[in-house]
């Protein structure tokens, strides 16, 4: 088959089934519409898979692992520049098409269960389609501009999901405040792109990096180009100072949060970078920048984590975390493991939130741990594959977190000692908060109403299986790429041709003993470990539960608790004065402007005093002397010619 | 010939519709102006992408004074002669719902109107084109005056008052130019636009022509600071003149910018353009600021189209092909998404009877349809890719940008804050529980949802396949550029 068609299927697939549930809405019925857009990102995932294969087995054949261009359309072209509607399938293409059709396959048969009884049922599973569609765009694009379709694309989808129940004010405007933080960080993709343009005359991948290979390293051009592109990656994967939006974003139903503020969408940002790894290997300077901003959100997110109380926020911070850590290593250019988090923590995070979904399913709408406790035995399904979950991003061996945190973790220490150490505290962290979690749901008594309690049972088998999936995932994907040389590292390599091309350097063989790397793995599963047991000690053996909203804290805690304040900063340095300002031009600067224009027409007015008397004063007569002469002027000139 | 046809028709069916329409005035004003679309839409399908006028026709006027009627279609007017044609069939089914007192008089003026903009878009004599941008003043001046809301009588002298005014300055330049001529074979002068172009002015005359012609076209976009007619009677006016002059007359104040500024005086705009960006960006900004505040739709709307206009007049004057061709497109997306919007305003107007956004809530709850198309409405404003807004702000932006980096961050607040007050509105009206002016909301009417559904096609068609349109305007804004001694998209 050509290979332009295969690659406009994979997202036409996901367009087709917004397209019947989005406008055959309350017509088509529930069980077709839930059918219809799972087996459409099924289909996306087989297609996907089906060039996976081919790919594969070309490279192979002619050791030729270069990308495959399918171009379908000139889409906007000004003067000598060309933006195409086109497709790039290469190696990473290929990992983000499978992870996202896959898990996005998961995520919509487990939303069939979990939302079967929303009357929205439809427009849900069309939203998650559409969405689907654009996170293809995202990672199939062959250019920045087709990038930013989908990177704008999933951000409309996002809003559209987190306040999919707009009956409520507040998850509008967390909504609202998701889409507009995105567009800040979409200004500075947009610039970025702009200086590309004005750079390279081109916006394609192939022939920006083919460019660039031959520019020196720390060029101030490509530094400029590379930290507005970052500001983009600041806004979609949530890093400081634009990640307040992500733990807002909770306010979508759970399986929208696993999908897109978990798994995908937020991964985006690691994905631009990587996409871009011949530019940002160019600019050393940026790197550090994006290493110190990673470490800061990675620390500060986990920090918030531990005192949350809502099921879903401590998952959110946790994501946020993550997503620095895989900065991080993008920081240390070791691009091939921000890739594997991205592809393990997609694993285990959606893995998590669904669990998380399946307890608030449970619960009937029940978020608050502090009224949970117990579920291990009600929930036998949900409780196995949470723990599993909660394994695997912690950090402990041999589950898929362990594999792609040491990594991240192992160059980051060649690279920076310190920001190694820091590293390591905030793996201590994330351990500790998600078995905080865990112990509190799982464990100890059921603290919850006793209705709740009555309503207690294990969701059905369209959740759960995906559950099932997700933690075989979880366990095993940590030998995609195990220490040593794994097969992501090898498959991905001629995607960073051109990066060691610019800079052998950054990409040498590590210089690390192998006695050191056991050591560091050690060091950073044996804090893990340590946090789990003061986690156990805490929560299981003095069965401490959080205190409530009204309870006495100390100042550092309530710092905490009350996530830094860094919302009301913003509303005080940002929103109110923005509000101030409109308030104030509209009442004073149009005033003023307005009155300037009026002294313009005293002052004629004055001027004309004497000429007044030749005036009748009435408006309609000079409009009705305007249009009478203006016709038989043109009247008598065109018919009577002189 | 055709070129005459589309002037001449709407005026033709206007008189006819004054003096016979009575009753059945609504119906025969749409079919008026579906047979003026099928001209429009025919001459920009048969238009020749190059940079050549076509349809034109050519009559001695006023043959001694070498003032004649010529006019036709080249790739500046074409998108804007297919705005006006596909606009004002869509506005006139906008008001089958509604009622309004002398129906004869009403859809005369919006058929006079029609046919002042297409003089207005196709002119090719400096004195004709001044005739019409006058003559398009009379018509609007009445359908505000007439059928407007309480404040309509000092709101419309004003606006009435402030665009002669302008325009005045821009006739003063027109005769300064047309003495500059020099003599042809039947005249001493000639006031045909191309031979304008021809002209070699001192650096004084580029400077002072430069400001009058920016005055009266600023007035009418409008810019910063030349807006305060704007809000006050977008407000007051009946929605379908709203439309009218959001939509398309606004377009005249660009479009005098590409077609007599750039090329009449490069030097004026080398030495000023730099201060009319300045101005436009703070328009973009100011305007956006204004429009978070909003309570009343309609002027929400109002400031956020001044908004979005002061970055298509930023555009024209970064002297880049991709500002320009951005302008071009925006013009005709705008006018789009514009009067969708005003629209939007006026189904809910008609509804509940008030356009507070603290009164509205919640009608999404009984409206898919009217949610549906706002939305993709909203879409287009905001710019979101693979809709119309897109194309033509990535390429005004990109124009700025290019002209100057600090200039161009600026202006890209519009798609932050664009984003602010576009959702807010659809949040407050749409979203959350209902009021008491909202339970009983019916969802749209036949006829609304058809003034819906051309306008969506148009969001969509130009967002995706913008080259439809880019290809027709590219060789007249090459043969611009060449006037203003740039080329191309200024790379490395």
């Amino acid at each position: 088959m050509k290979i332009e068609l295969l690659c406009a299927l994979i997202p036409l697939f996901p367009l087709i089934g917004f397209l019947i549930n989005g406008l055959g809405f309350r017509r088509v019925p529930k069980g077709l519409a839930g059918a219809i857009s799972t087996v459409a990102v099924l289909a996306s995932f087989l297609t996907s898979a089906y060039l996976f294969g081919a790919f594969l087995g070309n490279a192979n054949l002619s050791g030729n692992a270069g990308p495959l261009i399918a171009t379908l359309f000139d889409w906007i072209s000004v003067g000598d520049l060309h933006i195409n509607f086109s497709f790039q399938i290469d190696q990473l293409s290929l990992l983000m098409l499978l992870v996202v059709t896959g898990v996005g396959t998961l995520i919509h048969l487990y939303s069939i269960g979990y939302m079967s009884h929303d009357e929205g049922f439809g427009k849900f599973m069309a939203f998650l389609n559409l969405f689907i569609f654009f996170m293809l765009l995202l990672v199939m694009g062959s250019n920045y501009v087709i990038m930013f379709i989908g990177w704008e694309g999933v951000g409309l989808c996002s809003y559209l999901l987190i306040g999919f129940w707009n009956k409520n004010i507040s998850y509008n405007n967390a909504a609202r405040k998701a889409f507009v933080m995105n567009r800040i960080g979409d200004l500075g993709f947009l610039l970025g792109i702009f200086m590309l343009i004005n750079t390279f005359g081109t916006v394609e991948y192939v022939d920006i990096f083919k460019q660039a290979t031959s520019l020196a390293v720390g060029d101030k051009t490509i530094l400029a180009i590379t930290l507005l592109l970052f500001v983009g990656a600041m806004g979609k994967s949530a890093q400081i100072p634009l990640y307040t939006w992500l733990p807002d974003a909770m306010a979508g139903p759970t399986p929208v949060s696993a999908l897109i503020h978990a798994a995908t969408m937020v991964t985006a940002g690691i994905y631009m970078v990587v996409r871009s790894n011949v530019l940002y290997t160019l600019s050393p300077l940026t790197l550090e920048i994006i290493g110190g901003i990673a470490i800061a959100t990675a620390l500060l997110a986990a920090s918030i984590g531990l005192l949350q109380n809502d099921i879903k926020k401590v998952l959110a911070y946790s994501t946020v975390s993550q997503l620095g850590y895989m900065f991080l290593g993008l920081s240390a250019t070791a691009y091939t493991a921000g890739m594997f988090h991205v592809i393990t923590h997609a694993f285990f995070k959606a893995l998590l939130f669904l669990g998380a979904g399946s307890v608030i399913h449970a619960m009937s709408d029940e978020q608050d741990i502090r009224k949970m406790g117990g579920l291990r035995k009600a929930l036998p399904v949900t409780f196995i594959t949470f723990l599993i979950g909660t394994i695997a991003i912690s950090g402990l061996p041999p589950f898929a977190g362990f594999f792609s945190k040491d990594e991240i973790l192992a160059h980051v220490f060649e690279h920076n000692k310190l920001l190694w150490g820091l590293g390591v505290l905030g793996s201590g962290l994330t351990s500790f908060y998600m078995f905080r979690l865990l112990f509190l749901t799982f464990f100890g008594e059921f603290r919850g109403t006793e209705e709740q309690r009555h309503h207690l049972h294990e969701s059905p088998a369209t959740m759960t299986a995906p559950l099932v999936v997700l933690a075989i995932l979880s366990i095993v994907g940590g030998g995609l790429n195990l220490p040593g040389g794994g097969w992501l590292s090898g498959f991905l390599a001629p995607i960073f041709e051109g990066s060691k091309q610019v800079s052998p350097e950054a990409f040498a063989e590590s210089t690390i003993e192998h006695s050191t790397e056991y050591i560091l793995m050690a060091v950073s599963a044996g804090v893990a470990l340590v946090a789990l047991i003061i986690a156990y000690v805490m929560y299981i053996s003095r069965q401490a539960v959080p205190a409530p909203e009204s309870a006495e804290r100390s100042l550092p805690e309530q710092v905490i608790y009350n996530k830094y304040y860094v919302d009301e900063l913003y509303e005080t340095i940002v929103v109110r004065p923005i509000r101030g300002l409109g308030d104030a031009f509209y009442s004073f600067g149009e005033g003023l402007v307005d009155g300037v224009v009026n002294g313009v027409a005293w002052v004629v007015q004055k001027i004309s005093a004497q000429l007044r008397l030749l005036q009748s004063g009435s408006i309609g007569f000079y409009v009705l002397a305007m249009v009478v002469s203006i016709v038989v002027i043109f009247a008598l000139r065109f018919f009577i010619r002189l | 010939m055709l070129t005459l046809f589309l002037i001449l028709f709407p005026a033709v069916a206007a008189t006819l519709i004054f003096f016979l329409g009575g009753e059945r005035a609504k119906q025969a004003a749409l079919l008026a102006a579906l047979a003026e679309l099928a001209c429009a839409g025919y001459a920009f399908f048969s238009f020749k992408p190059d940079a050549s006028s076509q349809f034109a026709f050519d009559y001695p006027w006023i043959g001694s004074l070498g003032i004649r009627l010529s006019a036709g279609i080249d790739g500046i007017s074409v998108l804007l002669v297919l705005l006006t044609g596909l606009l004002v069939p869509f506005i006139v089914l906008s008001t089958f719902n509604r009622t309004y007192k002398q129906p004869a008089t009403f859809y005369a003026l919006m058929l006079f109107m029609q046919a002042a903009l297409m003089g207005v878009f196709t002119a090719r004599d400096g004195f004709l084109f001044y005739l019409f941008f006058e003559a398009a003043l009379i018509p609007i001046y009445f359908l505000a005056a007439m059928w407007g809301g309480d404040n309509r009588i000092p709101v419309t002298f004003k606006f009435f008052v402030y665009t002669i005014f302008g325009s005045l300055f821009m006739l003063i330049a027109l005769v300064y130019l047309y003495y500059q001529t020099p003599p042809t074979a039947i005249a001493a002068h000639s006031s045909a636009i191309a031979d304008f172009y021809k002209l070699n002015l001192t650096p004084q005359a580029e400077n002072w022509i430069f400001w009058a012609f920016f005055i009266a076209f600023a007035i009418k976009m409008p810019v910063f600071p030349f807006h305060t007619w704007q809000p006050d009677t977008y407000v007051e006016s009946p929605t379908p003149a709203t439309m009218l002059l959001a939509g398309i007359m606004l377009k005249m104040g660009v479009y005098g910018l590409i077609r007599f500024i750039l090329p009449i005086v490069p030097l004026g705009v080398e030495t000023w353009g730099k201060t009319a960006i300045i101005l436009s960006v703070i328009g973009i900004i100011y305007g956006a600021i204004i429009a978070i505040r909003q309570r009343d739709m309609k002027r929400l709307i109002a400031y956020s189209s001044f908004s979005h206009v002061g970055l298509m007049a930023a555009g024209v004057f970064s002297q880049t092909e991709t500002g320009m061709q951005g302008a071009l497109i925006q013009m005709l997306a705008h006018g789009i998404n514009v009067v969708g919007m005003f629209f939007v305003a006026d189904v809910i107007f008609s509804r509940t009877n008030t356009r507070q956004l603290d009164q509205l809530g919640g009608i999404t709850q009984s409206t898919p349809k009217l949610t549906v198309y706002f939305m993709i409405m909203l879409l287009g404003s905001v710019a979101l890719p693979l809709t119309n807004g897109f194309v033509g702000e990535f390429l005004l932006l990109h124009g700025v940008y290019t002209f100057n980096h600090y200039l161009g961050l600026a202006a890209g607040f519009t798609i932050i804050f664009g984003a602010v007050y576009m959702l807010r509105m659809f949040q407050k009206s749409m979203f959350g529980p209902t009021t008491s002016r909202t339970e009983s909301f019916t969802d749209l009417t036949t006829s609304e949802s058809w003034v819906f559904i051309p306008l969506v096609v148009m969001v969509f068609w130009i967002g995706i396949y913008p080259h439809t349109f880019l290809k027709v305007t590219e060789p007249a804004v090459a043969n611009l550029m060449k006037y203003i001694g740039t080329t191309a998209v200024s790379m490395k």
